[in-house]
């Protein structure tokens, strides 16, 4: 919706220069460039660190160090132009839609894990004596029993998605401490999660690199695990911001940013659980 | 915006002074063309990009048909040489083609075609087209493009490091496994690799923009359905990258990782499936070849309206045709695929599907001629260059309704056959296309008229040239000669020598085109706004040219009279 006073164009329009649309118009910027640079230097480090080049110790985490830094600067602008009042109605739908888009693609790269993940399982190959045709693979001694730690991991994100779930109202309210509260709990909830997952991670009877079981578990929970991370992250920022009074009641799209995200992480998961712990490892022997 | 650099020294430190912004004033070089949030500027550097990455793609191009000219082994010694290996064996010689039909391909599609079309003329005229003064995420654009460039940094890096038998990735730009992995060790594949996951993020970011700016910010009374079907175009391309882009990203960090951390993905010995990286790749795949060839018709959409001087036949139909031609090529892919092992019924399902599509895309030719039946044609350079692109990439069209086939496809899989359908569908139809739409544009963007003497000789060559590179393929794919391979027997010389001889007068035309832009730079009249008078309707025929660095400043509003 955009507010602004309109008049038709005409040829040669705008020669006033004064803007009277709704829209977010900015100046000049080197943040993404540096950001590039962050992201160039990462990979490019990485690729040294993986064939054990000169260089391959410190370049990744240099760019990873300047990725970090322009990331928390370009989010530092983005809450300052919030409250220097760019965020007009148009543009926080702008965010909405952008937020949206962005969780679609990552669907999208989920779909990609487990398309690999149902082609494993589905038709597991008879070609390879450690697989057998059945899945989970033959060679395998033991997985993870889906109804004890995953089962509680489960409960945990449910848990936290409630209680996101009361913070959001809570802000709607306008009762602050509640809001908190809250993130407090979604976010401690998140890392207990991240932690018993680094737990099972290290107790776990099949290795990282071994048959597609390990490929397909690893790669899928871990690149899940990562978004966790992120969305825990996410969920701090919005906890710092709600101790400084950044959100009200009509506007906090950082926030429902942040719960969205969260609630998509949490969706994932019930995917993972239900398809790799539960259906995954029907009737084989546990750990 | 007093952090933008004007002639006077302004005061720092108010970036959110919007009321004393000053809309000619441009910032200063370093400001405007590395730290731009400005989506023509943005545009103007994606063009410059695509324009160089272009030139080295087709230089590598004429490498390979210079090889290809002759039975034998001519010239890639001497080019793997030039590139570090020294006294290179015969193996590290073919090392060296498989490295640069992989450079062409990636280079070509990822940072050619896509950046000139979507990230070049998508962010000249999407905005302006719907009346917007911007894209709906100005920085956003900025780091879609600099990740763009950061992308082919990577590729370039893999061409100077080991990569398997020689310098360089060697893998095709399909990356197939296990070529891409236990056949190709060496950090160059993982240097392509990560050029494809930088420059995918950006065309990512450049999706999300493009998609909010075309629902949030059209101007008051254009509708989606009044919308000027370029960005329709650009709108359903949008979506297919949004969509195809992580599912490769997924694909290629499985590459990675079966690479470098033992995992099998695509390993038989540990469980894993080759075919499933090509069914990944080509989920992927598929959609990209419209995100190719989609603005494209958006592009001659515009100008065959514009040059018939009435409005595009059946515009309904064109826009729902684009986004049919979007949804149907998510389960197509495996027509890529016809001689990996895919059942009977699983192969005549996607021959089906395939065919399908010719449907859209039938509606799309017929009623481009159907909007120039009694129009009041003028045959302006875009206007030629477009009359161009129906033909051509009709050609491209037919011969793909051939391959769909899975029966005829066994025995044309991996022949030059296949290399001409889709050379005719971006060489020809693509970058023509992205000819038709600089000629029609360039003087709106640069302000300056370019030669329309030039630009019709420039078509005339560029026509006749790569018809003789690329028709030839056809015949010599029917007698069996195999893509990716750089030696000939004698029997397919004769064509090959045609098709080569078609390369040197193609790249001929690229000189007039340069010749012709110089000549604008340096000599051109400057150009009106609406210089191409009437049956130019849409919004940036309102503007000058060039344009004023923020336009729209006060939005316009569309009238109910007003068409696409």
């Amino acid at each position: 919706m955009v507010g602004a006073a309109r008049a038709t164009v005409g040829m040669f329009d705008t020669m006033s220069g004064t803007k009277t649309h709704d829209y977010h118009i900015l100046p000049p910027d080197i943040v993404p460039l540096l950001t590039t640079l962050g992201a160039f230097t990462f990979t490019t480090g990485m690729v040294l660190k993986m064939h054990d080049m000169a260089g391959g110790h410190l370049v990744p985490w240099a760019g990873m160090a300047l990725l970090l830094a322009c990331m928390a600067s370009w989010f530092t602008k983005i809450v300052n132009e919030a409250h220097a009042g760019d965020h007009t109605p148009v543009v926080q739908l702008h965010q909405r839609y952008g937020m949206i888009l962005f969780i679609a693609s990552e669907v999208m790269f989920f779909v990609g894990w487990f398309w690999a993940f149902f082609d494993f399982s589905l038709f597991p190959t008879e070609l390879s004596k450690a697989i057998g045709g059945q899945w989970p693979p033959k060679e395998m001694e033991a997985v993870l029993d889906a109804f004890d730690l995953p089962l509680l991991n489960t409960l945990i994100l449910l848990c936290s998605g409630t209680t996101l779930t009361w913070a959001h109202h809570s802000l709607i309210h306008g009762d602050r401490s509640s809001v908190i509260k809250g993130l407090w709990l979604t976010i401690l909830l998140g890392m207990l999660f991240s932690a018993l997952q680094a737990f099972e991670y290290a107790h776990a009877p099949f290795p990282f690199g071994q048959n597609t079981y390990g490929s397909a578990f690893y790669m899928a929970t871990g690149f899940h695990g990562f978004h966790v991370i992120v969305g825990t992250i996410f969920l701090m920022v919005c906890l710092f911001r709600a101790y400084r009074g950044h959100f009200t009641p009509k506007q906090h799209f950082g926030f429902e940013a942040a719960a969205w995200y969260w609630h998509f992480v949490d969706v994932v998961w019930l995917f993972l659980y239900v398809c790799i712990y539960i259906w995954g490892n029907w009737g084989f022997p546990i750990d | 915006m007093a952090t933008i650099a004007h002639d006077h020294h302004a005061p720092e430190g108010h970036a959110h002074a919007h009321e004393d912004h000053d809309h000619d004033h441009k910032p200063a070089f370093f400001q405007r063309w590395f730290m731009s949030t400005n989506h023509k500027d943005i545009g103007t550097l994606y063009l410059i990009f695509a324009i160089m990455a272009g030139v080295i793609g087709g230089a590598i191009s004429g490498i390979m048909r210079a090889e290809l000219a002759h039975p034998g082994i001519q010239y890639l010694g001497y080019f793997a040489e030039l590139l570090g290996t020294h006294n290179p064996d015969m193996n590290q010689q073919l090392h060296l083609w498989n490295v640069l039909i992989t450079a062409h391909g990636l280079i070509m599609v990822f940072f050619m075609v896509m950046p000139a079309i979507i990230g070049g003329f998508g962010n000249w005229f999407v905005p302006i087209m719907i009346g917007a003064p911007d894209m709906a995420f100005p920085r956003m654009n900025n780091i879609s493009f600099w990740l763009t460039v950061a992308g082919f940094c990577s590729l370039l890096c893999s061409a100077f490091v080991p990569g398997g038998t020689g310098q360089g990735a060697g893998i095709g730009w399909t990356a197939y496994a296990p070529l891409s992995t236990t056949g190709a060790q060496g950090p160059a594949v993982d240097f392509a690799i990560f050029s494809l996951h930088l420059s995918g993020a950006g065309s990512i970011m450049g999706a999300i923009n493009f998609i909010t700016t075309i629902f949030n910010m059209r101007a008051p009374g254009m509708t989606l359905h009044k919308m000027p079907l370029f960005v329709w175009s650009v709108l359903v391309t949008a979506f297919l990258l949004l969509l195809a882009l992580p599912v490769l990203a997924a694909a290629i960090t499985m590459l990675l990782t079966d690479r470098n951390f033992h995992t099998t993905f695509f390993d038989p010995a540990g469980g894993g499936d080759p075919v499933l990286f090509q069914h990944l790749f080509w989920f992927f795949g598929h959609p990209e070849v419209y995100i190719m060839i989609l603005p494209g018709f958006g592009i001659i959409s515009q100008i065959v309206s514009t040059f018939s001087r009435k409005p595009v036949f059946g515009y309904l139909g064109m826009a729902y045709a684009m986004v049919a031609i979007g949804v149907v090529g998510f389960v197509v892919w495996a027509h890529h695929m016809y001689t990996t092992g895919l059942s009977e019924d699983v192969k005549m399902y996607f021959t089906t599907a395939t065919m399908v599509i010719a449907v859209p895309t039938g509606i799309k030719i017929f009623s481009w001629i159907a909007t120039m039946w009694g129009g009041s044609l003028r045959f302006t350079s875009p206007m030629v260059w477009a009359i161009g692109f129906i033909f051509l990439f009709t050609v491209g069209g037919v011969t793909g309704v051939e391959l769909a086939n899975g029966g005829l496809d066994d025995n044309l899989q991996d022949t030059y056959y296949v290399v001409a359908h889709f050379h005719y569908v971006l060489s020809l139809g693509a970058v023509t296309s992205l000819f038709a739409g600089f000629y029609y544009w360039f003087p709106k963007m640069s302000g300056r008229w370019h030669s329309e003497f030039l630009s019709y000789v420039h078509f005339a060559v560029f026509f006749v040239g790569v018809n003789l590179l690329f028709f030839p393929m056809h015949f010599l794919g029917m007698q069996g000669q195999p893509r990716r391979m750089p030696d000939i027997t004698p029997a397919f010389e004769h064509w090959n020598q045609v098709a080569t001889l078609g390369y040197k007068i193609m790249a001929v035309s690229m000189v007039i085109w340069f010749i012709n832009i110089a000549y604008a730079f340096i000599a051109g009249k400057k150009a009106e706004g609406n210089y191409w008078g009437e049956g130019a309707t849409t919004l940036e025929w309102t503007l000058s040219s060039p344009p004023p660095f923020h336009q729209f400043e006060t939005v316009p509003v569309i009238k109910d009279e007003d068409h696409h």
